[in-house]
């Protein structure tokens, strides 16, 4: 496994597209908390409360899950694109550790990134905003929420590549259940419509972030009902993987 | 022992069976032509193979044992498909570099290889750039970067120039000669005329021949004589069996010394009369002619 893992980090490393999305996930992050955190230094009268400046800080995480995602899916759908899948299946002709090893090398890669950029970001967005009063268990679990939030992100766009193999089709059908349906869903009628929306994808995973809690789920409860939707995802192209012919 | 054996494979897309019933061998220490028109089911095989398509029925043994089964796959077979088939934006370099490190080949290897195929100086080089014959040459690199026994490759001469095609015949010569077993496709009877031992030939996915070049050309095409004369068309009216062409006469059934008695014997002057062997091209043709998929 440690080849195929090895093997996996050779390959992410060595295209740019892969620094590209990590340098715009990154740009988004610490850009947007910069911008807000100016405006609203500017505008208020008085500085904001200290659990509203991290959340503002954050901001960036709605483009930079979509980057991610999109990161994501281009790790398994450019091999179909090129037809470099069949020189990795012949190599790993065991298709799930080959999977395996895309799942651990990428998902090392993104928590790296993506906490560091949630850390920048709320730290950017501090010293900005100067709010009067922090506590740092807050800024903790936003860091970390955040950071394990867009690396989920990610991981939802690699089931999915795995799962739809053509780019533009796994990129779409990830930036609908990212960010295109969940808010739809908060208009379904009745109690069900109110389930339905609570555990609906990122509508779940978005609560760690800001450490809300919705009727029937808290902040890590809904990242793990988050987790379940990504693995079915991941889960669905594991099988298809296998029995396809490639 | 057996390098590759197929028993009754089988491949089927919807409706269309791509390969039939196919079982043969491939022995090592010789180059075994894999032989058939475009669409013949080829490519379907050999991706079989190298359990990239599974199969609809039969199986599909490499070195005794199914390909998934393999421990090192790349250190015991070595594959060029699709030389195209790679990353663009990834160096030569790291390309071969993320294969070798996913069967535990030493990184030194890479080098080596890429000395081997000639791509040393490009090695740093974005792959997208490549030519054809380059991109052909870093294929072939991969393939034998695990100094695999058993070597496959699928076309490997398409598109390339008669350098590179020279190149590629040397290669897979040497290769044999070294012990290894190498199975290579074409869809070219003169390309496998000058580099196969063997020949494995198919035609709309069933097995045609199984048979080695010489009995090859023996068993499947008839020679004949090529009678010429000022006046062919008493020959042809002497002979009877005969198959009469604008300039010549074409005689499969009697011999050059029968044809000359009987013109002899009648007074026809003759101006040629040749016994014409039968080529690997035309022995090939005559086999593959109802197999064709697109006939034009």
């Amino acid at each position: 496994m440690i080849d195929i893992i090895r093997s996996e980090w050779t390959k992410i490393r060595s295209v740019r597209s892969t620094v590209w999305t990590l340098a715009v996930t990154a740009l988004l992050m610490l850009g947007l908390s910069a911008l807000l955190g100016a405006t609203a230094a500017n505008s208020a009268d008085e500085p904001m409360p200290g659990h509203e400046a991290v959340a503002m800080s954050l901001a960036g995480g709605m483009f930079a899950s979509l980057s991610m995602a999109a990161l994501g899916v281009l790790v398994i759908s450019s091999e179909y694109r090129t037809g470099g899948i069949r020189t990795s299946l012949m190599a790993v002709p065991r298709r799930l550790r080959l999977l395996t090893g895309k799942l651990v090398v990428f998902t090392a890669v993104a928590l790296v990134v993506c906490l560091a950029a949630s850390a920048g970001a709320i730290g950017i967005g501090l010293a900005i905003s100067r709010p009067p009063s922090v506590e740092m268990a807050e800024v903790a679990r936003a860091t970390l929420g955040c950071g394990l939030y867009l690396t989920a992100c990610g991981l939802f766009g690699l089931g999915l590549g795995t799962l739809v193999r053509h780019t533009p089709g796994a990129i779409v059908s990830a930036v609908a259940l990212i960010l295109v349906l969940p808010p739809l869903t908060n208009q379904l009628p009745g109690e069900w419509g109110g389930v339905v929306a609570e555990f609906f994808t990122t509508n779940a995973g978005t609560l760690v972030i800001f450490g809300r809690s919705g009727e029937y789920l808290g902040p890590w409860s809904g990242f793990g009902v988050y987790l379940a939707w990504i693995a079915v995802a991941v889960a669905a192209g594991a099988i298809l993987l296998r029995r396809r012919d490639a | 022992m057996t390098a590759i054996r197929a028993t009754n494979l089988s491949k089927r897309y919807g409706r269309t069976l791509a390969v039939a019933d196919l079982s043969f061998d491939v022995e090592p220490g010789q180059v075994t032509g894999f032989l058939g028109p475009n669409g013949a089911g080829k490519s379907t095989t050999m991706r079989m193979i190298l359990g990239l398509d599974r199969p609809s029925g039969g199986s599909v043994l490499v070195d005794g044992r199914p390909y998934e089964e393999l421990r090192h796959p790349l250190r015991k077979v070595g594959a060029l498909l699709d030389a195209k088939a790679v990353h663009g934006g990834r160096s030569a370099r790291n390309h071969l570099l993320a294969i070798a490190q996913s069967n535990g080949i030493p990184a030194a290897r890479v080098a080596e290889v890429l000395e081997t195929v000639g791509l040393t100086a490009v090695a740093g080089r974005r792959i997208g750039g490549f030519s054809l014959g380059m991109a052909q040459r870093l294929g072939i690199a991969a393939a034998l970067l695990g100094d695999p026994e058993i070597l496959l490759f699928d076309e490997p001469v398409n598109g390339l120039d008669p350098d590179g095609i020279l190149w590629i015949r040397t290669l897979m010569r040497k290769l044999a000669a070294e012990g290894r077993a190498v199975f290579v496709s074409s869809h070219l009877m003169s390309e496998m005329a000058q580099t196969a031992d063997h020949l494995v030939v198919i035609g709309k996915g069933r097995l045609i021949a199984d048979t080695s070049v010489r009995e090859f050309i023996g068993r499947s095409s008839q020679g004949f004589v090529r009678v010429r004369s000022p006046r062919l068309a008493e020959m042809a009216e002497l002979i009877k069996i005969g198959e009469l062409y604008p300039d010549h006469l074409r005689v499969t059934a009697m011999t050059p010394l029968e044809i000359g008695t009987l013109a002899a014997r009648a007074g026809i002057p003759l101006e040629e009369l040749t016994y014409v062997q039968p080529s690997l091209e035309a022995a090939y043709m005559e086999l593959t002619k109802d197999s064709l998929e697109f006939t034009s």
